[in-house]
Formats: structure tokens, C-alpha cells, sequence
């Protein structure tokens, strides 16, 4: 038997180092009839506002070369919805449940993680400093070490559980807003949110999506991702959740390799709807073979 | 959110038959390769599948119309418009090639009416291939479905031995080469009395349809086509504008929506 579980920060143990990306997995019930949601380490739901979003305009993504770009703009229903209406129907899984969280204001985050703290099954939240679509807020947060670090502030007095802070590839120094977070007091830090691209289609000469950026995902963006992560692992002593790209087990195992602790699968889910218990399976596999007996041996390896 | 299908699957299927219908056409038909849990006779019309392009020739999925079931063969209708990548690979597939589909997705037609309910089903392009199948449905449940199809011209109306199996057939052509010459809405079949009128094309038709629909004071739904990442309801990239819901996702909540939903 090889031990699976890991810490993904301020003292809270997943089952397993899998867990889903943020706005590619809803709210999980709509993979339900694929796999069974408890085997999960734990799944990211949909990013959180906490007035409802209506998001962009449609066309809303286009597929790339090993990928997609995409700017959905966080379409939500609000925190109160999800408070409501979702989170009973999500209390009965044995996975941890997480929420992603966005705002246009750091009073906006400090709002939306006050109503996510008594919720007793929400044992974390991501905080997305990154997301490249929403055009008010997002990324200034999370582009600069003192927003960063604002924010991070901000929210871990309002939430006293794990805060995990998603960082946004499209900075110069990813290190540096790192350290920043950590300096704030988050319990972990996840990477790698979509990197900001354009598509255009020639025949129309007019860009693929409403907004005309967007953010990048899939396979494409592995190589960066795992740079990333082993960049930001040398840097931090908080727990490093490693994302970006991961289509099966073999990405998932270069990442901790890289420095993980965990790890989130996005853009592949939509292929393969069972791809994260395949991964799952995988690395069980793969640690016997390699004679692991505890995942975190093999945590940084690199 | 609740509109997820509680029974959908992803499984193999083997190509038995490819029918090259024309240069950009063919008719793709599968059998599953296990005995899967669901009867294909169980999909609805109206519903789709997300195909796995074969040869990785693409990296997502691609959305495609439930053409028809053949009950008893079990095999899956496909018809499918060479289109770009994902497309080509489907149409140039020979027998016995595997492709993993993800079936069935999203909220078919009203097929439930009344008996003598007068219905037109109008299509163009590739945008005839749920037509076939909601026709035959519409046929088991006792109502006689009328076509009106819409073509460039003749060598481009699909399926038209299939259609005139099932019900009575009328067709428009840009060209004049067959049927009455303009496009559909200017054929004067569309202006008979019915209780409901179906659509499937290219957007610019379904829009002009629903426009008399609208004029005609008769009910309309029409199956949208919009640029698709999962097929599931959790990336929220497939979006349609509605007047009660705002933003809503076309593939649980459609493909097929009532114009009156709509903001047309
Ligand atoms: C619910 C639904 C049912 C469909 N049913 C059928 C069907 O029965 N038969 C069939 O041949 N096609 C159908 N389509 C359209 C089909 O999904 C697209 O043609 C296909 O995704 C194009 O992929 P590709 O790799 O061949 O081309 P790509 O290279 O991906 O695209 C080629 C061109 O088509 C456009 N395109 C891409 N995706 C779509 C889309 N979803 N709708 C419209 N244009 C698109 C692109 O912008 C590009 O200009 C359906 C689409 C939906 C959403
Ligand atoms: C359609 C879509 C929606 C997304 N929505 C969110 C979101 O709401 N919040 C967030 O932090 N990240 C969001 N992301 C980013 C993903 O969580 C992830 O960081 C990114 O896609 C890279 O991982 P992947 O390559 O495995 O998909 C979204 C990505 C996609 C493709
Ligand atoms: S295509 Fe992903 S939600 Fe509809």
C-alpha cells in the first residue's frame, strides 16, 4: 500500500494529491456519472463572486495548438446562491470541498470568504488573484507583490481556515509574488492560473472571442507550469498545489517531481471525463513501481 | 444546474459504415463496442454526443447531432460536414475504426404533442441530421411531420431517400436546381397553418424561420450550434442569452430552446 495523503497547508490532509481545477470541473455533480466524486483528494469548485456574474459575451473560447483560450468572465450566481443551494447538495462527499473565490475589491474578497467560514465541510478556500478575464479587478491583485500580499492579508483574517492563493503566470517574477503571499500568511499557494493569449480568425479577421484575450489552458501551457512551480517550491516553504496542462498521471507526477504537494486537473477533464481517477490509479502504480511507499518522498524531487 | 443528464456515459464505438455523401458529407454509422448500460433507442431527438476526433486530430471534443438510431441494429447515426481538423478525421474514418463519444447530452425537441398536431421540420446544411431521427419520433408517436429543406443546391440536399421515407418532403434551393428556387422562407409551405415548427441550419436560417414563426403567431424551437469546450454544463463556454435566465448553457439547458426563450 502506498500512503497517499498530503498536506496542502495550515494543517489540512487530502486522501490523495488530486484535486480538480476551478471552472473546469462545476460544481462537481457534473461528473458524477463518470467517477466516483469521494475518490477525489479534493475538487476546486467554480470560481465564487459575491454579487452574481453574468460573465462575457459569447464566443467565450476557441481550441489552440494542445489547447484552448478561454474568457467565461467568472459567470456565477453569487456566494449566497452558493451558500444556499449548493453546498447541501455537495456536503455528503468524502473529498474536501474548496471554493474558488474572485472580487473586483479586496472588500469583495474579505465579503465572500466571511460567508464561506462557518460553512463546516469548507475546510479551504483558493483565493484567484489571476484570473486574466474579469477586466476590474483579478489580475492587478495578483501582478504585483503588494497587491498580492493585500489581499492575501485581507482574506486570511476573514477566513480561519486554509487559504490557498492562486498565482497568476503572467507576471515576470512569479517567486516574488510567492514570497509575498506567504509574507500574508496564506497556507499554500496553487499554480499555475491561464496564461493571457489571442487568437484570430483570419478568414473573418476578427478575433475569435468576445473579448478578444483570453486565458490559456491544456497541454500547451505544461512546460511553463512545471518551471513555474519548481521556481516558486525553491522559493516557499508553504505547501505548493502544481496545475497547468496535466493530462494524465505521468504530468501529474512531473509536477510534485517539481515540487507539489497536489495536484489540479483542468482542461483535461473536458476529454476525459475520467481522467482524474486515471491519474489517480496512475501514480498508485507508478510509486510501486518506483518502490514509494509515501507520496511525499517524492514531493521536489528536482 | 440541475439539467445535467444523470445517464450520460462515455464509451467505444466502432465505425461499421462510412457513406461518403458528397465531397464534404459523409454519414458516419457505429455500433458500441461493449454492451453498454442504455439503450441507444433511449436518446432523445434533438440530443447530441461529444465525438473524440480519431488520429488526435484534434485536442477537445467535438459536438455532433444525434442523426438517427437504428434500433435494430444498435448502431448511432452520425452525419457529419467537413468542417476543419476534427471533422475531416470523422469523415475520412474507415469500418472498424474506434471512436470514444460521450453520449447522450442536452434536452432534445418537444416530441410529446397532441395527435394531430401539424408539424414542419425545417433544415439546412448539415443542420438536417436531427431532423431525420425527430422526424421518426414524431412518426411513432402518430403525427404525420412535414420537411422543408434547404440547400445550395440539389448535389447538397443530404439524406433526401431517408427523409421522403418518413414524411412528406419540400425543398428550396438557392439555385433553382431542385424544389422551389430561394431559401426556405421563401417557399410558401412555410406559411400552412402548423401547431409547431422545428429547426436545425445555419444561423442566419434559424433566425429567418423564427422570425415567420414569429409573424405566423406559431410555436418554434430551434437547435443552436454554439462553439462548445465540454458538453458537460462546467466550463460555461456555450452560452446563449435567455430572457428569463440571462446567460444559460446551451449544452444542458439546450440545444434545442423555444424562441420565446430566446432574445431573437
Ligand atoms: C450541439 C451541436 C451539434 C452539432 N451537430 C453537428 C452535426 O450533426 N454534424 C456536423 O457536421 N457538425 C455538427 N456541429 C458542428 C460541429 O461541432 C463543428 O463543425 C465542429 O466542432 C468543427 O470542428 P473541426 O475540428 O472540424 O473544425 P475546427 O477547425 O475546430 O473549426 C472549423 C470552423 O468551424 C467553426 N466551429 C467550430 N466549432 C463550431 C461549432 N460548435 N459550431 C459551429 N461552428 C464551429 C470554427 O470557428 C471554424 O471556423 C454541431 C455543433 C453543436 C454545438
Ligand atoms: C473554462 C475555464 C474556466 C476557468 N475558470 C476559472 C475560475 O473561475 N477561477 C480560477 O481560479 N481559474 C479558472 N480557470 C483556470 C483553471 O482553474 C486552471 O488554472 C487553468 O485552466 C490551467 O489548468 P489546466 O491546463 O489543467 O486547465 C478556468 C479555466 C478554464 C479552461
Ligand atoms: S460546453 Fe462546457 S458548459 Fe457547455
Amino acid at each position: 500500500m502506498v500512503n497517499l495523503r498530503t498536506h496542502i497547508g495550515g494543517g489540512l490532509e487530502i486522501q490523495n494529491p488530486i484535486l480538480t481545477a476551478s471552472g473546469t470541473f462545476g460544481y462537481g455533480e457534473e461528473y458524477s456519472s463518470f467517477i466516483d466524486l469521494n475518490r477525489l483528494g479534493g475538487f476546486i469548485v467554480k470560481g465564487t463572486t459575491f454579487e452574481p456574474r453574468q460573465g462575457n459575451d459569447y464566443p467565450r473560447m476557441v481550441e489552440t495548438p494542445s489547447g484552448m483560450l478561454n474568457a467565461v468572465g467568472l459567470q456565477n450566481k453569487g456566494v449566497k446562491h452558493f451558500v444556499d443551494e449548493i453546498y447541501p447538495r455537495l456536503c455528503d462527499y468524502k473529498s474536501e470541498i474548496i471554493v474558488n473565490i474572485s472580487g473586483a475589491s479586496i472588500d469583495d474578497y474579505v465579503a465572500v470568504a466571511q460567508m464561506l467560514d462557518p460553512l463546516p465541510r469548507i475546510k479551504a478556500i483558493e483565493v484567484n488573484i489571476s484570473c486574466p478575464n474579469v477586466k476590474a479587478g483579478g489580475m492587478a491583485f495578483g501582478t504585483t507583490t503588494s497587491g498580492a500580499q493585500a489581499v492575501t492579508e485581507a482574506v486570511k483574517k476573514a477566513f480561519s481556515k486554509t487559504v490557498i492563493v492562486k498565482l497568476s503566470p503572467n507576471v515576470t517574477d512569479i517567486a516574488s509574488i510567492a514570497k509575498a503571499v506567504e509574507a500574508g500568511g496564506a497556507d499554500a499557494v496553487s499554480l499555475i492560473n491561464t496564461l493571457m493569449g489571442m487568437a484570430i480568425d483570419i478568414e473573418r479577421r476578427r478575433p475569435y472571442l468576445s473579448t478578444i484575450t483570453g486565458g490559456l489552458s491544456g497541454a500547451a501551457v505544461k512546460p511553463v507550469a512545471v518551471r513555474m512551480v519548481w521556481q516558486v517550491a525553491k522559493a516557499v516553504k508553504i505547501p505548493v498545489i502544481g496545475l497547468g496542462g496535466i493530462m494524465n498521471g505521468a504530468d501529474a507526477i512531473e509536477f510534485i517531481l517539481a515540487g507539489a504537494s497536489a495536484v489540479e486537473i483542468g482542461t483535461a477533464n473536458f476529454i476525459n471525463p475520467k481522467v482524474t481517477i486515471e491519474a489517480l490509479e496512475f501514480i498508485e502504480d507508478y510509486c510501486q513501481r518506483h518502490n514509494v511507499t509515501d507520496i511525499k518522498e517524492l514531493i521536489g524531487q528536482i | 444546474m440541475n439539467k445535467i443528464n444523470s445517464n450520460t456515459k462515455s464509451g467505444t464505438f466502432i465505425v461499421t459504415d462510412n457513406q461518403q455523401l458528397s465531397s464534404t458529407y459523409s454519414l458516419l454509422i457505429l455500433r458500441p463496442e461493449d454492451d453498454i448500460d442504455l439503450k441507444l433507442a433511449d436518446f432523445k431527438a434533438g440530443q447530441f454526443v461529444e465525438v473524440l476526433p480519431p488520429a488526435n486530430s484534434t485536442f477537445l471534443r467535438r459536438p455532433i447531432s444525434v442523426c438517427n438510431v437504428d434500433e435494430t441494429t444498435n448502431t448511432l447515426w452520425l452525419l457529419i460536414r467537413d468542417a476543419g481538423a476534427g471533422t475531416h478525421a470523422l469523415n475520412a474514418s474507415r469500418p472498424g475504426q474506434k471512436i470514444d463519444i460521450i453520449y447522450p447530452l442536452g434536452h432534445g425537441f418537444s416530441t410529446t404533442l397532441p395527435k394531430a398536431s401539424k408539424v414542419l421540420l425545417i433544415g439546412g446544411g448539415v443542420g438536417v441530421a436531427p431532423l431525420i431521427y425527430l422526424g421518426r419520433k414524431l412518426k411513432e408517436a402518430g403525427i404525420e411531420p412535414i420537411f422543408l429543406l434547404g440547400a445550395r443546391s440539389k448535389s447538397d440536399l443530404l439524406l433526401l431517400d431517408k427523409f421522403n421515407e418518413i414524411g412528406k418532403v419540400f425543398c428550396s434551393t438557392d439555385d433553382g436546381s431542385f424544389g422551389t428556387p430561394g431559401v426556405v422562407t421563401q417557399n410558401p409551405v412555410i406559411n400552412d397553418n402548423y401547431d409547431i415548427m422545428f429547426t436545425c441550419g445555419p444561423m442566419p436560417m434559424m433566425k429567418a424561420v423564427a422570425k415567420v414563426a414569429q409573424q405566423n403567431n406559431v410555436e418554434c424551437e430551434v437547435s443552436l450550434e454554439n462553439v462548445m469546450g465540454c458538453g458537460l454544463g462546467a466550463c460555461l463556454c456555450c452560452v446563449e442569452k435567455t430572457k428569463d435566465e440571462g446567460n444559460v448553457c446551451v449544452c444542458t439547458e439546450g440545444p434545442v430552446f423555444n424562441i420565446k426563450r430566446l432574445l431573437w
